[in-house]
């Protein structure tokens, strides 16, 4: 995906659907919000936290400490017990840990699924499709099935899928820890430059440190049981951030203290 | 003995791996594909041969050697007379019931799908429907709606219809629940859901139902018109005749044709599946190395 692609292309051929007024709507907060299963576990506590628009927020914590409820909470596929929150739902994007493609779908007729269920006719159903296959970088794959594709390329074509409705708010749900290290640095590039380009408010769920560092704008500590914020760590790099920026010694300093946390949460 | 009943051999070939698509394939391939059937083919001729003629002379009307069963039951002008239309009647008989058991089937699955309520009421009933001896209830059925087509239909049905709502019930229940949230997350309707994402996930089962009920429909189509004895005759009927008049070359030949019926059902559904979701389903190429490359 090159750069200056990613400059021309996407609003160009349709891929905004809102048009500009972005700023300011598209937040989505948590307040104080809890989640107590039917048995009584309390799966969350008191979880604050606000997301604003060109902010990336990345949680990590121990397995199990409801991180990835955080997200189904935010979509609407499981209601908080208490508190309250705020997002505009027909805005949302949601990557799954698994890329989810149905199977006997070509990669163009996966990625215009969305599109497809909110009732957008063919024509720029097809054009959105077209523009985000080519913002993955998947151009000459469209006719595949995605048993054909390898597991990066699957990631993608459910990348491109979300990307076609255009979401101001992106929730990711440790989207790419099946993938290989190599693979995985490479869709994280892409996926810093697409949070650049797009500026939507975005919360990543990753069960690495490097990870969440690199691409977040923000690096929250979950705890478990029930699942709470413990820290919450600004990570102040220039975007968009280049490879070697896992190197720079402020990038360092905040792994460390992050994964200091996290050895005392666990 | 391999000519048992079509039931078993029915059942014997579900269990067997489904055959490689051979779209692209050159006859090098369709030969190894066929070459372990027909090896088995002379295996259990062989045996069958073997068997026969272990038995002492006045025995061996019970199992004919396979070549008697060609040249008197099948090749024989007059046998083959009365086998071809007997064969279409049953064919008739069995591909009728087995579509009536394929609506109401499909038709009963959705609806229980749809109705989870309905599903933990009604299925008790299903599998004692299922239980139902059906030479038992024959004269009854015999005795409210007469000797007619229908009657034997109704047999039929009852007999091919319990797997399809079965297996297309657990098919739509085993759909990934990521790609329900997926639908849900885009607020799709039950509808949208139903058509889009459990029916075309659901088939791999679905077409395993329908393969096991096209054996049972043949079946039923035999047993229905031995018992009724009515109208031109089917297989079933014929078999009834040889049996009496002690023709068991014939009789071994009406075994056999039967059995090719339920093969040939068989394998259209195969092939049905192949093309249906062959290319995305990894049954379609269990037994097939895994050197496919991408791209067309």
């Amino acid at each position: 995906m090159s750069e200056a692609l990613l400059a021309s292309l996407p609003r160009a051929a349709g891929l905004g659907m809102r048009g500009t007024e972005r700023s300011g709507l598209s937040t989505l907060s948590f307040r104080e919000v809890g989640l107590v299963y039917g048995d009584g576990t309390a799966a969350l506590e008191g979880v604050d936290l606000e997301v604003a628009p060109g902010e990336l927020v990345a949680v990590v914590g121990p397995s199990g400490c409801g991180k990835s409820t955080l997200l189904r909470l935010a979509s609407g596929l499981l209601e908080p017990t208490s508190g309250a929150i705020a997002v505009d739902r027909d805005q949302l994007g949601y990557v799954f840990q698994d890329a989810t493609l149905l199977p006997w779908r070509t990669v163009r007729a996966n990625v215009e699924l969305l599109a497809e269920l909110h009732g957008i006719g063919p024509a720029r159903r097809r054009a959105l499709a077209e523009a985000a296959i080519e913002l993955v970088g998947l151009r000459g794959f469209e006719r595949h099935l995605p048993a054909r594709l390898s597991g990066g390329m699957r990631m993608r074509v459910s990348l491109a899928r979300s990307l076609t409705l255009d979401p101001s708010v992106f929730l990711f749900d440790e989207p790419f820890g099946a993938l290989d290290e190599i693979t995985r640095e490479r869709l994280n590039d892409e996926l810093g430059r697409l949070f650049v380009e797009r500026g939507f408010a975005g919360l990543f769920v990753t069960h690495s440190v490097q990870e969440a560092v690199f691409l977040s704008t923000r690096v929250v500590v979950m705890s478990a049981r029930p699942g709470r914020i413990a820290a919450s760590f600004p990570v102040p790099l220039p975007l968009p951030r280049q490879p070697e920026c896992r190197y720079d010694p402020t990038f360092t300093a905040i792994a460390r203290e992050v994964s200091a946390v996290l050895r005392e949460v666990s | 003995m391999a000519v048992a009943e079509p039931l078993a051999e029915a059942t014997a070939l579900v269990g067997l791996p489904p055959p490689v698509a051979g779209r692209r394939s050159g006859k090098a391939r369709r030969l190894r594909r066929l070459a372990p059937p027909l090896a088995m083919a002379v295996v259990v001729l062989g045996g069958w041969q073997l068997a026969s003629s272990s038995l002492s002379g006045g025995r061996q009307f019970l199992l004919p050697p396979p070549l008697a069963v060609w040249r008197v039951g099948i090749f024989d002008r007059q046998s083959f007379d009365a086998l071809l239309p007997a064969f279409g009647r049953t064919a008739e008989l069995s591909v009728v019931g087995l579509l009536v058991a394929v609506v109401l089937g499909m038709a009963s699955g959705t609806v229980l799908y749809r109705f989870h309520w309905l599903e933990r009421a009604s299925y008790p009933y299903l599998v004692a429907l299922q239980a139902i001896p059906i030479l038992a209830v024959a004269p009854l059925m015999a005795v409210a709606f007469g000797y007619t087509f229908v009657t034997k239909l109704i047999i039929v049905v009852m007999i091919a219809f319990f797997p399809i709502p079965t297996a297309f019930l657990l098919g739509l229940k085993s759909v990934d629940p990521g790609q329900q949230d997926l639908f849900r997350l885009h607020r799709a309707g039950w509808l949208t859901r139903f058509w889009k994402l459990a029916l075309p996930s659901s088939l791999p089962h679905l077409f395993t139902g329908f393969r096991i009920s096209a054996g049972l429909a043949v079946v039923g189509a035999v047993v229905g018109e031995e018992f009724f004895q009515t109208g031109a005759p089917g297989l079933g009927m014929l078999f009834q005749q040889y049996l009496n008049y002690v023709e068991y070359d014939q009789l071994y030949a009406c075994l056999l044709v039967s059995c090719l019926l339920g093969v040939a059902f068989y394998s259209l559904f195969t092939v049905a599946s192949r093309r249906l979701f062959g290319s995305w389903h990894a049954s379609a190429h269990a037994d097939e190395p895994a050197a496919r490359r991408p791209g067309r």
